[in-house]
C-alpha cells in the first residue's frame, strides 16, 4: 500500500495546459476511509476497507473494479449521500456530512423524474439551486445538443430508450457546471460508438472547464482513454489494488486507442483485474474496446 | 430445438396498411364498440326471458318498464316530490359533499403523517385495524347523532371516503423510489422542494387510486345513510317504492345511483389522465384494497 500512496501524488506526464495543479489543494482526499453497512437483518456487510486517494484539482480519475466491489458505495459517500464508517474525507479541505453544490453526480441508473419532460429533467438541479432561469435554460439546451438529444428536449423519459435517458442524466449532471463531477458508469447503457463519441465529448468539456472528474467504468480501455490515473480496485471489501498513472498526451483522440502504451496499460489493468481472485475481468461494459 | 424450428409458425405482422372507421375503431378501442353491443344483449334477454317465462313484474320487471319509471320519475317537476329530480339533487350533495371533505381530509393527514417516519410507523398500526373495520355499521349512531337531515349522511361518507385517501396517500409516500430521493438530496434540494418536486407527484398514482375507491364508497354511504334515517334522497326514494312493491320504479332509481357514480369515477378518470398521463402502470395496479 506504500507504494501506491507514493504515486498518488502526480502522474508521470503533466499537459502543458494543466501545469498548474500542483500547486493547489487536492480537490478530494480520502484516508484510511472504510465503510460497514448494516443490513435490515443487522449484518454488516464491509463495502469498502483502508481507501486512501487524493485527487487533484482538475484531475480526471477513473475507478475499475469487479461488480459489487464498492465503486458506488465510494462515488456516494464522496457525495455526501452516505456516512462513511471510519477514516476522513475531505472535498476542498473540507470533511463531508452533506451533498454539497459544487458536486455534481450522475448515477448508475438515469433516475428521471417521468412526469418532467426531458429539458425539464435536465434543468432540475438548477431550478432546486435557483439558478437564473435563461441561462440554464440554455446550458441545458447547450447539452442536449452536445449528447444528441436536441429533437427530444419536450420528450418525456418513457418516451426515450435506456441510452437515450442516461445521457439525459448526463445532461444534468452537468447543468450547474459543477466543480467536481462524480459519474457512475455513466456511458453503461450506451452502443460503442456513441460511447466513444460520449467520452470525447466529456473529455472536451473536462480541459475547457477545468472541473476535476471521477468517473467509474466497467470498461478498462474506457478507464484508459478518460483516465490521468485509473485506480484499480479489488472485489469486496474494495480496497484500492493499484493506482495507474496514464502517460498519455491530451487531447486523446481515437487515434490513441491504437497507441502502444494505451494498449499496454489496458492489458496490464486486465491482468492486474483477473490475479485479483475469482473476479469477473471488468469489461463486460462494453465500450471503446 | 430444430424440430420446433421447422413446426413453428412465423411470427410476424404485415405491413401494417391504415384502417378507417369501424375497423379502425374495432382495433383502437374495442370496447367502445364490444362493450355496448353486450348491453343490448344482456337487455333483449333480459326483456323477453321474463316475458317468456312469465315472471311476475313485482320480481322482476322487464327493462321496458323500468325505463317507463324511469321516464315517469324525470318527466315530474324538479321540486315534486314524487320526481326523481329533488332526490337525486339531495343525494348527490350528501355525496359530493361528504366525498370531498372526507377524502380531502383522508390526504392532508396521510401526508402530514407520512413526512415523519415514527409518527407513520405509529399510526399505521392503528390505520390497518380500523381500515378492515366495517365502518358502514356505524350508520345508525351517526344517524342518531347527527339526525335526519343531510349532515349525517356527509358525515357516513366522509367517514367511508376518509379512510381510503389516508391508507392510500401513505402508501404512495411510502413508495417514492429512494434513488428519486437520493437524486434530489445530491442536487441540494431541501424538504420543500423534496415534497412538491418528487413525493407528491411520485405518490399520485396511489392517491388517485384511493380517490377512484372513495368515490365508490361515498354512494353506497349515502344510499345507506338515507335508508336509515332521511326525509329526501334515493335511498328513500327506494324504500317507499320497495314498500309498495314498485319494483321497476326500484330499478331505476337504482339507474340513476349508478349514474352518480359513473359520473364520479369519469370525472376522476378524466382528471388522472391529465394528471398521471406519465404512470405507463396505470392507476389501478396501485390500489392498496380497503
Ligand atoms: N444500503 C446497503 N445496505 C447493505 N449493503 C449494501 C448497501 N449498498 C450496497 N451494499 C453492498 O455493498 C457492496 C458494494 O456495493 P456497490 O453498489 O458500491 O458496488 P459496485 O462496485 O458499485 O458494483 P457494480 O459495479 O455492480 O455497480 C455490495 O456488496 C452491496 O451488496
Ligand atoms: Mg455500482
Amino acid at each position: 500500500m506504500a507504494l501506491e500512496t507514493a504515486r498518488l501524488a502526480e502522474p508521470l506526464s503533466i499537459p502543458e495546459d494543466r501545469t498548474q495543479k500542483a500547486t493547489t489543494k487536492p480537490a478530494i482526499q480520502i484516508s484510511h476511509l472504510d465503510k460497514i453497512f448494516l443490513t435490515v437483518r443487522n449484518e454488516r456487510v464491509h463495502a469498502l476497507s483502508d481507501i486512501s486517494l487524493s485527487v487533484a484539482e482538475r484531475e480526471f480519475v477513473t475507478i475499475v473494479g469487479p461488480s459489487g466491489c464498492g465503486k458506488s458505495t465510494l462515488l456516494k459517500i464522496m457525495a455526501g449521500l452516505l456516512p462513511l464508517t471510519s477514516g476522513d474525507l475531505r472535498v476542498v479541505g473540507a470533511p463531508v456530512s452533506r451533498p454539497r453544490r459544487d458536486i455534481g453526480v450522475v448515477f448508475q441508473s438515469p433516475v428521471l423524474l417521468p412526469w418532467r419532460t426531458v429539458l425539464e429533467n435536465v434543468l432540475l438541479p438548477a431550478e432546486v439551486q435557483g439558478l437564473p432561469q435563461a441561462t440554464s435554460l440554455a446550458r441545458a439546451r447547450d447539452l442536449l445538443k452536445m449528447v444528441g438529444l436536441a429533437d427530444f428536449e419536450n420528450k418525456y423519459p418513457g418516451e426515450l430508450s435506456g441510452g437515450m435517458q442516461q445521457r439525459a442524466a448526463i445532461s444534468r449532471g452537468l447543468v450547474c457546471d459543477p466543480a467536481i463531477l462524480l459519474m457512475d458508469e455513466p456511458f453503461g447503457a450506451l452502443d460503442a460508438m456513441t460511447r466513444e463519441q460520449m467520452n470525447l465529448d466529456l473529455q472536451r468539456i473536462w480541459r475547457e472547464s477545468g472541473k476535476t472528474i471521477i468517473l467509474i467504468t466497467h470498461s478498462i480501455p474506457e478507464a484508459v482513454f478518460l483516465g490521468d490515473r485509473v485506480v484499480v480496485m479489488t472485489p469486496r471489501p474494495g480496497r484500492i489494488a493499484r493506482i495507474v498513472d496514464v502517460p498519455l498526451p491530451r487531447p486523446r483522440t481515437l487515434e490513441t486507442l491504437g497507441d502502444a502504451t494505451f494498449g499496454r496499460l489496458s492489458s496490464d489493468i486486465r491482468r492486474l483485474l483477473y490475479s485479483l481472485g475469482d473476479a469477473e475481468p471488468a469489461s463486460e461494459g462494453g465500450g471503446l474496446g | 430445438m430444430t424440430v420446433e424450428a421447422h413446426s413453428a409458425p412465423v411470427f410476424r405482422e404485415d405491413t401494417p396498411r391504415p384502417v378507417t372507421g369501424l375497423r379502425l375503431l374495432l382495433r383502437t378501442r374495442p370496447e367502445l364498440v364490444l362493450a355496448p353491443t353486450l348491453l343490448v344483449v344482456l337487455l333483449l334477454v333480459w326483456q323477453y326471458g321474463v316475458i317468456w317465462l312469465d315472471v311476475p313484474a313485482y320480481i322482476l320487471p322487464p327493462p321496458s318498464d323500468v325505463a317507463v319509471a324511469l321516464w315517469r320519475g324525470l318527466d315530474a317537476g324538479i321540486f315534486s316530490r314524487g320526481g326523481y329530480w329533488l332526490h337525486t339533487g339531495v343525494t348527490l350533495s350528501e355525496v359530493l359533499l361528504g366525498f370531498v371533505i372526507g377524502s380531502t381530509a383522508g390526504l392532508v393527514l396521510g401526508t402530514i403523517i407520512s413526512q415523519v417516519r415514527i409518527i407513520e410507523a405509529t399510526f399505521s398500526v392503528y390505520l390497518i385495524a380500523i381500515q378492515s373495520l366495517p365502518k358502514i355499521a356505524l350508520a345508525p349512531i351517526i344517524v342518531l347523532w347527527f339526525g335526519f337531515g343531510l349532515t349525517s349522511k356527509v358525515v357516513i361518507i366522509c367517514l367511508l371516503t376518509f379512510f381510503p385517501l389516508l391508507v392510500n396517500s401513505m402508501a404512495g409516500f411510502r413508495a417514492v423510489e429512494p434513488e428519486r430521493i437520493e437524486l434530489m438530496r445530491a442536487i441540494g434540494a431541501n424538504g420543500w422542494q423534496m415534497f412538491w418536486k418528487v413525493r407528491l407527484p411520485s405518490a399520485m398514482p396511489y392517491i388517485f387510486a384511493g380517490l377512484d375507491m372513495a368515490a365508490v364508497f361515498a354512494v353506497v354511504g349515502a344510499v345507506v345513510g338515507e335508508f336509515v334515517g332521511a326525509q329526501r334522497g334515493l335511498g328513500v326514494l327506494i324504500l317507499s317504492m320497495n314498500a309498495s312493491m314498485d319494483t321497476a320504479g326500484t330499478f331505476s332509481v337504482f339507474i340513476i345511483l349508478s349514474l352518480i357514480g359513473v359520473l364520479l369515477h369519469g370525472v376522476l378518470k378524466i382528471i388522472s389522465r391529465r394528471v398521471l398521463f406519465w404512470s405507463g402502470t396505470g392507476q389501478n395496479t396501485h390500489s392498496t384494497g380497503t
